[in-house]
């Protein structure tokens, strides 16, 4: 079975700090991380493989440093990778951020799954997993929490919907997103880290990707950001005081206030 | 020619500011900003780490012929026969946008025997319903749903397309946004217009709510947004309203390459946290099964769901369709009710959209109180004993 995982290298949000003087967000020396939702799917990617047999891709689309998330996959079970990087694709938003994976995607030979994390934690849009569907011509299934069975043309899973879950059987070619429930990612092997270390990882442009100018990048970009801003502080922050008893007694006339009761 | 910076994607790393020959860029809330003495040099570009600096041409006008595009839809999500609440929000969020464009809002309805439902959006605000009556349209396909909707566009040609970011919205609506080649923001929590050019403006949290960002779609038509359940508001039913059901009954059926074998809804408590109207939540500071019951009891006593944080969900006390935060769900409801949660970004990045926040710790620093409306600072299992006590005197 070949199954191909994307994944993306983000700032770690635990290391993001908030400036207490002006509330905004510090930026500055944050640690690049591979993104945690893709590393449920790696691990989940490798499971299949060590199962039934098989190859995992990891393909990245990124900066030049983008090839430190690659390593890491690696080192976590995955054969091959590809680093998709070219200025031409600086600046593109999900859509064209699709087409470009979709293109490095449509490379590999035979591909029977593709899996992605959710969403990454930067962006947090969960868009370009089913937008690769859309690319690649094949079925999707979002949210997955459970890979019940797999066979060389259907997989059956366990999809996570707002008051539950739902088993669905989806027929290969699939690309599917999962959640954090569905494995405990493995932590990278002394062997895999070796194999990491050792691997050249060269970048493919958007000439070998054979991408239109106008579907990457900023200019393939149909959505542009034309305002950043830091939200106004929200709490009130009004300090309920007093021994528990009256400040109990004080929760509860808010409540009321609130016509909670 | 023109030169941009992208603050979404620039780190605040100053590299450019030191490597520009001509001082043209100066930091400006944490992002780099061109002033008027750059020169279009170049050596910025080339010195950003993080590839957020393009020269580019000056966008040309769009092809497409955008004022070929006309109305306002709201997709009007159903699970098992019944609307979701946050397509009632967004016909009231989408009543105020069109009547601003003066033009036609329509809701779009899927499935069989939805007579009732399709009354109940020209009730909330609807002019229109389109009505796509196919039994596969009645359980969610993600690939079905697409190719619907996908149909639909393309033939009535709408200027601007919004949707729930729930389970399903968030599934299907990118594929058909891919599919038409149109730009589609996601779980906007605040909707505006530019009236002049009748562009939506889609303002959505990133980086896990710390900063906002405002995203347009000028060239490519519909304009397309998922929109976070329980920030909008829905307008009061309004029986005397009349609209026109339109029946989709296309020559051949839709098909789809999944098959849903069952639905479990999880037994014991309610969990659907993302549209819940009232959450206690609890965090590491509940100690354990204990402090859990404690929340269970307050939530039944006020009539709400039991929320947690990840540090409480990994610890096994709660499962995880109950974790709040940006590894678990986003939730915007009236009132949040923070339990022993000190308030990592992580969690606040997915409820601090709540209307209102109480929250009780015994640390006056966690960064909880930050985001609250009403601090308690003391020990839960000492002050939600006696708020259960009160509330339920109330009760009876």
């Amino acid at each position: 079975m070949n199954i191909a995982v994307c994944v993306k290298q983000v700032p770690d949000a635990s290391e993001v700090k908030i400036d207490p003087e002006t509330g905004t967000m510090k930026r500055e020396g944050v640690p690049a991380i591979l993104n945690p939702f893709d590393a449920y799917a790696v691990e989940e990617a490798v499971r299949i493989k060590e199962k039934v047999g098989g190859r995992v891709t990891a393909l990245t689309m990124g900066p030049p440093q983008a090839a430190e998330v690659l390593r890491h996959v690696v080192a976590m079970g995955v054969d091959d990778v590809m680093l998709i990087s070219d200025r031409a694709f600086a600046g593109a938003d999900t859509w064209a951020t699709t087409y470009t994976l979709g293109l490095g995607l449509k490379k590999l030979p035979s591909l029977d799954l593709v899996i992605c994390g959710k969403q990454a934690i930067d962006g947090d849009t969960a868009q370009v997993g089913p937008g690769l569907a859309e690319n690649l011509g094949m079925p999707f299934v979002a949210y997955v929490r459970k890979v019940v069975e797999i066979s060389d043309t259907v997989v059956k899973v366990e999809r996570l919907i707002e008051d539950g879950y739902e088993v669905v059987e989806v027929s290969l070619p699939a690309v599917m997103t999962v959640v954090k429930e569905i494995n405990t990612p493995r932590m990278p092997s002394l062997k895999g880290k070796m194999k990491a270390k050792g691997l050249e990882i060269l970048p493919v442009g958007a000439a070998a990707l054979g991408a239109l100018p106008e579907n990457i990048g900023l200019a393939g970009s149909p959505t542009k950001v034309v305002k950043v801003f830091t939200p106004p502080p929200k709490g009130k922050r009004e300090v309920i005081d007093g021994s528990p008893e009256e400040q109990a007694a004080k929760v509860v006339l808010k409540l009321r206030e609130l016509k909670v009761i | 020619m023109g030169i941009i910076i992208k603050v979404d994607i620039c780190t605040g790393c100053e590299t450019c500011v030191s490597e520009c020959p001509f001082g043209a860029i100066e930091m400006k809330d944490d992002a780099a900003r061109v002033t008027e003495k750059c020169t279009l040099c170049g050596t910025c570009v080339d010195a950003c780490p993080a590839y957020a600096i393009e020269i580019v041409d000056e966008p040309k006008a769009a092809p497409a012929d955008l004022t070929a595009y006309k109305g306002v839809w709201v997709f009007a999500e159903q699970r098992g026969n019944k609307i979701v609440p946050v397509a009632y929000e967004l016909l009231g969020e989408a009543r105020r946008l069109s009547d601003a464009l003066r033009t036609e809002l329509s809701a779009v309805l899927f499935g069989t025997g939805m007579d009732e439902n399709a009354k109940r959006l020209i009730e909330a605000g609807a002019d229109k319903v389109y009505l796509y009556e196919d039994r596969l349209l009645d359980e969610f396909h993600e690939d079905a749903y697409a190719d619907a909707l996908s149909a639909l566009i393309t033939e009535h040609k709408p200027e601007i397309v919004l949707a729930g970011a729930t389970s399903v919205g968030r599934a299907f609506v990118p594929i058909v946004a891919t599919r038409i080649r149109t730009g589609l923001t996601a779980d906007c929590t605040m909707l505006g217009m530019d009236l002049e050019k009748r562009m939506l403006l889609q303002t959505r949290p990133a980086f896990g709510g710390n900063i906002m960002a405002t995203i347009v779609c000028p060239g490519h038509r519909p304009q397309m947004a998922t929109v976070r359940p329980g920030v909008m508001k829905r307008l009061p039913p309004d029986p005397s309203r009349r609209g026109e059901i339109i029946r989709i009954k296309p020559a051949a059926p839709l098909s789809s390459k999944t098959r849903l074998i069952e639905t479990i809804e999880e037994a014991g408590h309610r969990i659907n946290i993302s549209e819940a109207e009232l959450i206690v939540s609890g965090g590491r500071g509940m100690g354990g099964d204990k402090g859990i019951a404690l929340l269970h009891e307050l939530a039944d006593a006020l009539g709400g769901v039991v929320g947690a944080t990840r540090a409480a969900v990994d610890s096994g006390w709660l499962p995880y369709p109950h974790q709040i935060g940006q590894t678990g769900r986003t939730v915007s409801p009236k009132l949040y009710i923070a339990c022993g949660i000190s308030g990592a970004i992580q969690h606040l990045a997915g409820m601090q959209s709540s209307d209102i926040i109480i929250a009780i710790n015994k640390d006056p620093d966690a960064p909880i109180f930050n985001v609250a409306d009403y601090g308690i600072v003391g020990d839960v299992f000492t002050v939600l004993p006696q708020i259960i006590k009160k509330v339920k005197e109330l009760r009876g």
